[in-house]
């Protein structure tokens, strides 16, 4: 497969280089959002929709920025345009979809220090994305996030169910399990590349 | 400080709003002014360090080299470029004499984790690709990285034949990989037993960047032989 | 580790070294994950990731403790984020300039050192209500717990994954690395292991687990950050 068709950048950031699982982004909220599905799931959305946004601005702010040969001014424009877009976000859904907005309501403000976005926004302005080669890279990686944190979420619930020795409790078992999900993704390598 | 703290209920007048923008305003200053400083000063320190890696990768597939010029290939037309130029980028270099000793050409292709990226020298005289610096690549350790280290592999670089047909449109034989231990002829590369991934990368990339650059090469190579000459005959004793 | 200056003794031992061990930003707040994870598959790039760590956190705690009466509390998460986003800046070239090697190791991972949420959380729950001093030196300590973390991390899976430290060759060349190690699933299952190590020494020690709710610091933090 090609490696630029938006089919295979897409793939490629769900699953592949998943953004949790193989380049490590956006673990706060991994870790710390990830006990309940159905709470992780709506974090999983919100992110997603977050970074749809505001890879979309990156890239605009980018064309501007290369233009007047500004690229120093770069990593400042890109974190008041995540903060901005994240509170843009919030506004829009609290005046048109308030069901939405009491579902992703807490986790909005939490996803501004989330690198996976900024990670996104990095990444396609790195590899010289086009248009909607970065909207396909955002997409995939929005959908990456979403389903790391959602399985992550599943097993921990499971866990609540069993007996563990103490030490394991708190953090150290999530490593655990994110480490045994890391290396089940790994198996995704290669895709694509025999074609 | 200490007051607010402790009376999380009252709430603190709303400063002006002059007072705000001032205040960020005046972050901002401080800011641009600490990143601008540090940026004018590392900038002629950065482009030399990427200078010298281009560089070292250019006379490490071209070991005769002592210099090189810059190309550009831009709509079948191969032109003299600098570094900073945007596009499809090709080296030339040259020995002591300014005698024309072959190309450095980039190629890229999806390995088995991300993309390679690979630096290859090409002597078009000869159509021979005659080695590979890796520029860029994630593979896994002891598997994909087996590229820049597996004899065997390294080996099928002598002189991989990568000639252009006489019509200068496309390669006579199209490069590929095959199964270790089956190479029977100067176009095929012998893959490395348990990374045939990249291997087949490694062959699909050549394939790629030989069809599409090889012939426009052949086409201006007399431009490509004599520009050091020429660069040299309008600048007089300039290096 | 290093004495820091005694101005403010007796506190100041106590303000630096709680950062390094009993407050680890790493193992016991778990802030900060992605760099630990990512960039922790050898010792010098564990060590290069967290000096350029250390910079960003002194220098953005010193200012943010300087301008402290300064900045209206409206405003002050957007200027600790145009701070912070500067020396990011800085290092981000400065690194360029030491090294091109250093700086295609890192990656990318330079520049999210600005949404790093122990710099910020440390910047809004201690140098905003602190003298320049006190910041200065437990940013320092801070950010030495930091390196320490990602040293121990990357100190391991490279030994296992490459049978090397600091590009030196400790393991004979028969051993057969643990390729995993230095691979991501590696960093989760390290970081997992000595978090699980610790556990098991502290609750011997004093009945207690350190990293009691530790998954919860991180999102309490990036809340107070907002």
């Amino acid at each position: 497969m090609n490696p630029e068709s938006l089919s295979f950048i897409f793939l490629n950031a769900f699953l592949i280089n998943n953004f949790v699982l193989a380049l490590f982004l956006g673990l706060c909220p991994f870790v710390g959002v990830s006990a309940k599905r159905d709470t992780a799931f709506n974090m999983g959305l919100a992110t997603a929709f977050v970074m749809f946004v505001s890879s979309t601005c990156a890239y605009a702010i980018n064309l501007v920025l290369t233009a007047y040969e500004l690229e120093f001014l770069r990593l400042i424009s890109y974190i008041a345009l995540i903060a901005s877009s994240v509170q843009l976000v919030e506004m829009i859904l609290k005046k048109f979809s308030p069901a939405l907005f009491r579902a992703l309501g807490i986790f909005l403000p939490l996803i501004t220090t989330n690198c996976a976005i900024l990670g996104v926004a990095l990444f396609q302005t790195s590899r010289g994305y086009d248009f909607l080669q970065s909207v396909s890279f955002s997409l995939g990686g929005g959908a990456g996030f979403g389903l790391a944190i959602v399985l992550m979420a599943g097993l921990r619930e499971k866990l609540e169910l069993s007996n563990l020795p103490n030490i394991t409790q708190a953090a150290a078992l999530s490593m655990m399990l994110a480490g045994i999900l890391s290396l089940t993704f790994m198996g995704f390598a290669g895709l694509g590349t025999t074609a | 400080m200490a007051d607010r703290e402790n009376e999380p209920n009252k709430v603190p007048p709303l400063p002006s709003s002059f007072s705000l923008i001032s205040t960020l305003g005046a972050v901002a200053m401080l800011s641009g002014f600490l990143v601008v400083l540090v940026y004018e000063y590392t900038k002629p320190i950065i482009a030399e360090n990427q200078r010298l890696a281009t560089e070292r990768a250019i006379f490490k597939v071209l070991p005769k080299a002592s210099s090189r010029l810059t190309f550009l290939i831009n709509e079948g037309k191969i032109q003299l470029a600098d570094d900073k130029t945007k596009g499809e980028l090709i080296y030339a270099g040259y020995d002591a004499n300014n005698n024309f000793v072959g190309l450095a050409v980039n190629a890229a292709e999806q390995g088995y984790q991300d993309i390679v990226k690979l630096l290859y020298g090409y002597q078009p005289e000869t159509g021979c690709i005659t080695g590979y610096d890796v520029l860029k690549s994630t593979e896994t350790p002891g598997f994909g990285t087996k590229i820049t280290t597996d004899k065997e592999f390294l080996a099928n670089f002598n002189c991989l034949d990568a000639k252009v047909n006489k019509e200068q449109s496309e390669l006579i034989n199209v490069i590929k990989t095959v199964r270790h231990g089956t190479k029977k002829n100067p176009w095929e590369i012998d893959a490395i037993s348990g990374s045939t991934i990249t291997s087949n990368a490694v062959g699909r990339m050549f394939n790629k960047s030989g069809q599409a650059l090889h012939p426009i090469i052949a086409k201006n190579l007399d431009l490509l032989k004599t520009a050091k000459q020429q660069k040299r005959g309008n600048h007089g004793q300039s290096d | 580790m290093a004495n820091p200056t005694k101005k403010e003794a007796p506190f100041t031992m106590d303000i630096f070294t709680a950062g390094l061990w009993k407050e680890n930003p790493v193992f016991v707040m778990m802030l900060g994950l992605c760099p630990v994870l990512a960039v922790t598959n050898s010792v010098e790039n564990s060590l290069a990731m967290g000096l350029a760590s250390v910079f960003v956190l002194v220098c953005s705690n010193a200012l943010v403790s300087a301008l402290r009466d300064f900045i209206p509390k409206q405003v002050r998460i957007t200027t600790y984020i145009i701070i912070i986003a500067t020396f990011v800046t800085l290092v981000d070239y400065i690194i360029q300039a030491i090294s091109l090697d250093l700086y295609n190791k890192l990656g990318a991972f330079i520049q999210l050192i600005v949404v790093n949420c122990l710099i910020l959380g440390r910047a809004e729950a201690y140098a905003s209500k602190n003298s320049f001093g006190k910041s200065v030196i437990s940013a320092l300590g801070m950010g030495l717990g930091f390196t320490l973390a990602l040293v121990m991390l990357g100190g391991v899976r490279e030994l296992l994954g490459a049978g090397q430290l600091l590009g030196y060759q400790v393991f004979s060349l028969d051993f057969e690395p643990w390729v995993v190690m230095i691979l991501p699933p590696g960093g989760f299952i390290v970081l997992g292991s000595w978090l699980l190590l610790i556990n098991y020494f502290e609750q011997r020690k004093t009945g207690k687990l350190i990293a009691e709710d530790a998954a919860s610091h991180c999102t309490v933090s990036q809340s107070r950050g907002l």
